[in-house]
C-alpha cells in the first residue's frame, strides 16, 4: 500500500478578511531552512497593497470605535485560537527558521503569550497614558490616547511568528488597523496566523497580511496618503522609506538596526508610537 | 449699533527698552554673528525697530559645540533638583520683566498689547514654572526609572507667538536635561534675544541655551548639523515635511507642530451668543496667525443664518489698529509677505464663488493690516476651505446632521484642533470622540495651559507639547 498523499495548502494573501490570490498572479517558491520546497507564496503587488489599505481604512472606524474591553476580548480570542493551532505553528516555524522541536515550541509559546500580554493592554493604555490636566482656569481638561489610524508594518525578516506577533499585536491593541508585509523568505507562518485571525472574532480588514518583498512593497506603503504610521522593521533601506513617509508626515517607528531579540519582554513603546494624545476642554460653571 | 468711541490708550513703547542692535546669544555671551544682518520691522508702522546680527554656519557650529559641552559637563550631570531651580528662576524673571517683554513682543510681532500682556506672557512664565517642577520628578513621568535626555536639541520656532513658542520649546528641553540651540523666526527675533539676557540674569550655565537669529537657511543648517540629537519644529506643514525628509535616516529625534484648518462646529442647540464669542476668538485671536485657529466654521443649517448675522454684527465692533493701544482687538499682520498670502487666498475665495463680507472697520494707512473677513457659501473643494490662510479670514460651511458635521470636519489632511458648540453633553462627547484632532475645545476655544498636551494628528505633525505627554519628545524612551 502506498502512503497517504497529504493535501497541500495554497497560501494566499489576507485582505479585508478574505484570502485572495495576488491580483498580479505572481507567486514565488518558499523553501525550508534546508532548501526543500514548501509552497508557492503569493507575491503581492502594489495593487494588493492599495487594496489592503482600503480594507484597513474601512475597518478603522469600527475597530477604533469598539470598546477597549471588546477589543481586549477579541484579541484574547486570537490567542485562544493560536493555542489550538500550536502544533501546526511549531511545525511551520521549525521548518521556516530551522529550529529543533523544543526551540520551535518555545518560540510559539512566547508568541502566544506575547499576544495575551498585548490583548490585556487595550483597556489600560488610556489610564496609563491619559490624564486629567490640572489647568489654571475653570475648565475640565482631559487627555486621552487614540489610535493614529492605519499602520503599515514591514514585519521582521527572521522571526516569522514571534517577531510578527510582536509588531502586529501592539498596533491592533491600540485600535489601529494594519497592513503587514510578512517576512519574504519565511512567509508561511504569517499566512497561517491570518487563518487564526480570520477564524477569531477580529473584524475583516483590521489586520491585512501580504506575502512578498518589503523592498518592493515598502515604498508604496511609505508614500500612501491613507497610511498614518510605518514600522520599517523588516526593511533594508529604511532611510529611503523614511524620506518617502515625510511626504505625508507619517509617524515612522525608530527601530534598531538589527532585528532585536524578540524573546525579551517588551515595554509599551510600541503602543505609545501608535497613539495620538487628544486633549479635550470644557468650561466649568453653573 | 455703532461701536463705542474710545480715547486712544497706548502703552508706552519706552517700556520695551528697545536697543538699536541685537546679537546672537552663544555660550552665555552675546556675540557678533557672521551672517548677513537683518532689520526687524514693526509691522504696524513699517518702521525699522532694530538691526539684528544673524548666525553664520560657523556660529551654528560654535553654538552646537557649546551646547554639547554644557550637556556633557554641566547641565547633563546636574541633579534634576538643581536644574529645577534655574527654571524657577527663569519663570520669576519673566514675570518680573513681563511688561517690558509684552511691549517688545507687540512692537516686533504686531499683536495687540492686550494679548501679549494677558495671554502670551503669563503662559510663558507658566510654562517655565510648570516644567521646572518636572526636572526632579522624571522618574514619575511614566517612562520608566531615570529616563535619559537626548542631548542637544535644535529648535526652530515661528513668528506668531515668538516668546511663547520659545517657552514651549526650551522649558521641557531643559527640564529633561537637554541643552538647546534655538532659532527664532526671521521677523520676530527680539524677545528671544532678551530671553538670552534672562538666562544670564538667572545664572544659567553657559551653553545650556543658545539663540541664533536668522532666516530659513540658519534653520536648515541647524537641522542638518551632525551635532544635534533632536529637532523640534513649529511652523508650516510644507517646511515640516522638508525637515522630516532631511532628518530621515539619521538618528535624530523629531517632533513637528505644523499647520491646521480647524473646524469649529456649531450645533443648532448651541448657546449662540457664547458661540459667537468663541468663533471670534477662534479666528481673530492674534489676527488668525494661529495654527489651531478655528478657520472653518461649520454651522448647522437651521441656525446658520442667525449665527452669521450675530457674527457679522459682533465682528463689526472689533477694533483694528495700533497694537500698542490697550483697546485694540485686532493688530497688524506680521509681515508684508504674509499679508500678500492672505490677500491672495481671500481673492481665491471670491474667484471660486464664495460670498465675501469684510468688517467695515477703519484700516490704518501705514502698516500691514487686513480687516476681519468672513466667507459664506463656502464649499469643501474651495481653497479657502482646504488651505491654511493664517490670517483673519473665516470660511463658513453648513451641515445638516451630526454625521455630516464630523465628516466635513475630518475632511482635511490636517488634524490639529477643533471646536464644538452645543448645550448637550452627550453630543459634545460623541463629537469630540470622532473628531480627528489633537485638541478639541467644547464651548470654548483657544485655551492653552502647560499642563495640557498640545499637538496634532496627521499632517499637523507629531509629538505633543505640554503635560506629561510632552516630556516624551525630549527623553530617550
Amino acid at each position: 500500500m502506498s502512503e497517504r498523499v497529504t493535501v497541500a495548502k495554497t497560501y494566499k494573501l489576507f485582505i479585508g478578511g478574505k484570502f485572495p490570490r495576488s491580483e498580479s498572479g505572481r507567486v514565488y517558491p518558499v523553501t525550508d531552512s534546508k532548501g526543500n520546497f514548501l509552497a508557492n507564496a503569493a507575491h503581492a503587488s502594489r495593487k494588493d497593497v492599495r487594496d489592503a489599505v482600503v480594507a484597513a481604512r474601512k475597518a478603522f472606524p469600527g475597530w477604533s470605535g469598539a470598546t477597549a474591553y471588546n477589543r481586549g476580548q477579541v484579541l484574547y480570542r486570537v490567542a485562544e485560537v493560536l493555542e489550538g493551532r500550536r502544533d501546526q505553528f511549531v511545525a511551520e516555524v521549525g521548518a521556516a527558521e530551522g529550529l529543533s522541536g523544543r526551540r520551535a515550541e518555545a518560540v510559539v509559546d512566547a508568541a502566544i503569550d506575547r499576544w495575551v500580554w498585548y490583548a490585556g493592554w487595550t483597556d489600560k493604555v488610556a489610564s496609563v497614558l491619559g490624564a486629567a490636566n490640572p489647568v489654571a482656569g475653570p475648565y475640565f481638561s482631559f487627555t486621552v490616547p487614540e489610535p493614529t489610524g492605519v499602520v503599515g508594518i514591514l514585519a521582521p525578516q527572521k522571526s516569522s511568528l514571534l517577531g510578527l506577533v510582536s509588531v502586529l499585536a501592539p498596533a491592533l491593541a491600540t485600535g489601529c488597523t494594519a497592513v503587514v508585509v510578512s517576512s519574504a523568505e519565511r512567509p508561511l507562518p504569517a499566512i497561517t496566523l491570518s487563518e487564526v485571525l480570520a477564524t477569531s472574532d477580529l473584524p475583516g480588514g483590521v489586520a491585512n497580511i501580504l506575502t512578498g518583498r518589503a523592498a518592493e512593497l515598502g515604498p508604496w506603503l511609505a508614500s500612501h496618503g491613507d497610511v498614518n504610521a510605518l514600522d520599517p522593521t523588516g526593511a533594508e533601506d529604511r532611510a529611503e522609506l523614511a524620506r518617502e513617509a515625510a511626504g505625508t508626515v507619517k509617524r515612522v517607528l525608530a527601530v534598531p538596526a538589527d532585528e532585536p531579540d524578540w524573546t525579551q519582554r517588551p515595554d509599551i513603546a510600541r503602543l505609545r508610537r501608535y497613539l495620538e494624545a487628544k486633549t479635550v476642554w470644557h468650561p466649568m460653571g453653573v | 449699533m455703532p461701536a463705542f468711541e474710545y480715547a486712544p490708550a497706548p502703552e508706552s513703547r519706552d517700556l520695551a527698552n528697545l536697543k538699536p542692535s541685537y546679537r546672537p546669544f552663544i555660550d552665555g555671551e552675546f556675540v557678533d554673528g557672521g551672517g548677513e544682518p537683518l532689520k526687524t520691522v514693526n509691522p504696524a508702522t513699517e518702521e525699522v525697530l532694530a538691526e539684528v546680527s544673524t548666525a553664520s554656519a560657523a556660529d551654528i557650529d560654535t553654538a552646537v559645540k557649546a551646547a554639547r559641552k554644557a550637556f556633557e559637563k554641566t547641565w547633563g550631570p546636574m541633579p534634576g533638583s538643581e536644574r529645577a531651580k534655574y527654571l524657577f528662576r527663569i519663570a520669576r524673571l519673566i514675570q518680573e520683566r513681563s511688561r517690558e517683554l509684552a511691549v517688545l513682543e507687540t512692537l516686533d510681532n504686531g499683536k495687540p498689547i492686550k494679548e501679549s500682556r494677558d495671554s502670551d506672557l503669563p503662559l510663558v512664565a507658566a510654562h517655565f514654572f510648570y516644567h521646572a517642577g518636572w526636572a526632579d520628578k522624571l522618574d514619575y513621568a511614566g517612562y520608566g526609572p531615570d529616563p535619559k535626555p537626548l542631548g542637544v536639541a535644535g529648535q526652530i520656532i515661528p513668528w506668531n507667538f515668538p516668546l511663547l513658542m520659545l517657552a514651549w520649546k526650551i522649558a521641557p528641553a531643559l527640564a529633561t536635561g537637554n541643552t538647546v540651540v534655538l532659532k527664532p523666526a526671521e521677523t520676530t527675533p527680539l524677545t528671544a534675544l532678551v530671553f538670552g539676557e534672562i538666562c544670564q540674569q538667572a545664572g544659567l550655565p553657559p551653553g545650556v541655551v543658545n539663540i541664533l537669529p536668522g532666516a530659513g537657511d540658519v534653520g536648515a543648517r541647524l537641522v542638518e548639523h551632525p551635532g544635534i540629537d533632536k529637532i523640534a519644529f513649529t511652523g508650516s506643514t510644507e517646511v515640516g515635511k522638508l525637515i522630516q525628509r532631511q532628518v530621515a535616516g539619521t538618528p535624530k529625534r523629531l517632533t513637528l507642530e505644523l499647520g491646521g484648518k480647524a473646524a469649529n462646529v456649531v450645533f443648532d442647540d448651541a448657546p449662540l451668543d457664547q458661540a459667537v464669542e468663541g468663533i471670534v476668538n477662534g479666528i481673530f485671536f492674534n489676527q488668525g496667525h494661529v495654527c489651531c485657529a478655528g478657520s472653518r466654521l461649520l454651522a448647522q443649517e437651521s441656525v446658520a443664518e442667525e449665527l452669521l448675522d450675530k457674527l457679522r454684527h459682533r465682528i463689526s465692533t472689533l477694533r483694528l489698529g495700533d497694537p500698542l493701544d490697550k483697546n485694540t482687538d485686532v493688530g497688524a499682520i506680521n509681515s508684508a509677505e504674509q499679508l500678500t498670502r492672505i490677500r491672495e487666498l481671500a481673492d481665491s475665495g471670491e474667484a471660486e464663488g464664495a460670498q465675501r463680507w469684510t468688517s467695515p472697520c477703519p484700516v490704518p494707512d501705514r502698516g500691514f493690516f487686513f480687516a476681519p473677513t468672513v466667507f459664506s457659501g463656502v464649499h469643501q473643494s474651495m481653497r479657502i476651505a482646504r488651505e491654511e490662510i493664517f490670517g483673519p479670514v473665516l470660511s463658513v460651511l453648513t451641515f445638516r446632521t451630526p454625521d455630516e458635521a464630523v465628516a466635513k470636519a475630518n475632511n482635511t489632511p490636517y488634524g490639529l484642533s477643533a471646536g464644538i458648540w452645543s448645550e448637550k453633553g452627550s453630543r459634545i462627547l460623541w463629537t469630540a470622540n470622532r473628531l480627528r484632532a489633537g485638541v478639541v475645545w467644547a464651548n470654548t476655544f483657544n485655551r492653552f495651559d502647560p499642563a495640557a498636551p498640545f499637538g496634532g494628528y496627521q499632517e499637523s505633525g507629531f509629538g505633543r507639547e505640554g503635560g506629561r505627554t510632552g516630556l516624551e519628545g525630549y527623553l530617550s524612551v
